[in-house]
């Protein structure tokens, strides 16, 4: 099945979605596959002022931790807290509710350096 | 890339496939975790055929097993296996092996998978002039190990006597066209068995053993687990791993496992010297070794990973060997080499991630222990 359309994805496996000034980001199902069960998540706290490029927070499984990166400038407004109990979600269901964090973005050019669903398929196949 | 008899048997059943030690083998089928579960709760299957097989036989295989093997072989009966370690030269560990003692002068050593190449080389070395056949049976062999404690209901259909052995203790079966030698052991902290059988036998086996378990459903008596699951499940076990709490370059009398040590050997009836037990002997002399393997519970759900600082007081005092978010336990556990001082079970021990520290208590091994 391909990646929704509705996103655009990073070449580290970010997806993100831009609704009305706030953009949600999460990883995509190639990422969640590799990392096998995610056992913990770490988002940057709602408040904290982030840049594209910066990390966001970070995601534990149980063969690796990797870092999350952002592709756009603003303000953590709100983290995912339904992962703290149940980061499997993130397995399940990674474009849904497996999201990690939303950032109200001040700017979006970051956003450039993503891929179409499409593309970022064609890179990396499942 | 190797690939074991139920290769097909991975790929039918959707299993995410990856490379370890040479083979293309299993890490998870639904997920880890789900695996890890059902292994604790009912019964898991997993593939462990890249495990090395090696037969060992003559009339000097006894007396070869016993130069190799760190722990006593001459008291073995037929039937029985026995875990122990392989040592080199300066008391570290070349591998962990278990011996089954087919007969009088007749032996099979399984050994792991990214040690098999190595031992056989370590085996010529210690052969020397001694009157021992070496065999390699691995690829012609299928192994497969069922764990969970709902599993012997599975196996008694097919035979009343492998329920009634004891721990460590072998059949050999003949079931109408196959030959299988079937052990009361594993690797993942729960009953069950493992058996060892003819590769061109691994299709008709699976079906007969799955005729009645729809192994795709959730509830299954039995469900395929892959090497995920299984790394989890024995680290809760508090069971060592080659490359990560056993080594080279870690001495034997610092993992853990001195019941598989016998520095007696060469005393007695049938004496004989292992490899390295003259270095483990001066370890002894020098009042012991300076660190030791040790559980350490850690608060919270982040994981510690091989190679983490182990902190005292702000003091590194060792490493964690390996670790994991414990799936029964719910929280994070590890195992590391630290200094003698800081082995008292209650201490407090911080881990430092790379990423920030996490806090601990050391543990007694294991983690987890199954009910009898």
């Amino acid at each position: 099945m391909g990646s929704p359309n509705d996103r655009v994805y990073s070449d580290t496996h970010e997806w993100h979605k831009e609704e009305g000034g706030v953009v949600t980001l999460g990883l995509t199902r190639f990422a969640v596959d590799a990392l096998t069960d995610v056992t913990y998540v770490q988002m940057k706290g709602v408040g904290t002022r982030v840049k594209a490029g910066d990390v966001v927070g970070e995601v534990e499984s149980v063969k690796t931790t990797s870092d999350v990166y952002c592709f756009v400038d603003g303000e953590v407004v709100e983290v995912n807290g339904a992962l703290a109990n149940e980061p499997g979600l993130l397995n399940t269901d990674p474009y849904g509710t497996g999201w990690l964090v939303k950032v109200r973005a001040s700017d979006r050019t970051g956003l450039t350096k993503c891929k179409s669903a499409a593309e970022y398929d064609k890179a990396h196949p499942s | 890339m190797l690939r074991t008899p139920l290769h097909k048997f991975h790929v039918e059943a959707g299993a995410k496939m990856v490379e370890f030690a040479g083979w293309e083998m299993p890490m998870m089928y639904t997920g880890i975790h789900e695996e890890h579960h059902q292994v604790r709760t009912s019964g898991g299957l997993f593939d462990v055929s890249h495990m090395g097989r090696v037969k060992v036989t003559g009339r000097h295989a006894r007396r070869f097993l016993e130069r190799l093997c760190t722990r006593r072989i001459s008291d073995m009966t037929a039937g029985q296996c026995r875990y122990s370690l392989v040592c080199n030269e300066r008391g570290g560990v070349r591998d962990d092996v278990i011996v089954y003692r087919m007969d009088e002068d007749e032996f099979l050593v399984v050994v792991n998978a990214s040690n098999r190449e190595k031992l056989l080389g370590h085996f010529e070395q210690v052969r020397g002039d001694l009157g021992v056949k070496i065999d390699d049976q691995t690829t012609g062999t299928a192994m497969v190990a069922l764990q969970g404690p709902k599993v012997m209901e599975l196996v008694s259909k097919f035979s009343k006597e492998i329920p009634t052995l004891k721990r460590y203790r072998f059949a050999v079966k003949n079931l109408m066209v196959l030959k299988l030698i079937v052990s009361r052991t594993g690797y993942t902290g729960e009953d069950g068995v493992e058996a060892i059988l003819p590769a061109g036998m691994v299709g008709i086996a699976m079906t007969l053993l799955l005729k009645d378990v729809d192994m795709r459903k959730e509830g299954a008596l039995v469900r395929p687990a892959g090497l995920g699951a299984r790394d989890t499940l024995r680290l809760e076990a508090g069971m060592p791993l080659y490359g990560h709490e056993l080594g080279e370059e870690t001495n034997a009398l610092e993992c853990g496992v001195d019941f598989a040590i016998s520095l007696d050997k060469d005393q007695g009836e049938k004496a004989e010297v292992f490899v390295g037990m003259e270095a483990l002997k001066r370890t002894m002399e020098a009042g012991g070794p300076k660190r030791r393997l040790v559980g350490i519970a850690i608060d919270g759900k982040r994981t510690a990973r091989q190679g983490n600082a182990v902190l005292r007081n702000g003091v590194k005092v060792g490493e964690v060997t390996s670790g994991c978010l414990s799936p029964t336990l719910g929280h994070a556990i590890a195992m590391a080499l630290v200094d003698i001082e800081a082995t008292e079970p209650g201490g407090v021990l911080r881990i430092d991630t790379g990423r920030g520290e996490l806090e601990g208590k050391v543990t007694k091994l294991p983690f987890y222990k199954a009910a009898k």
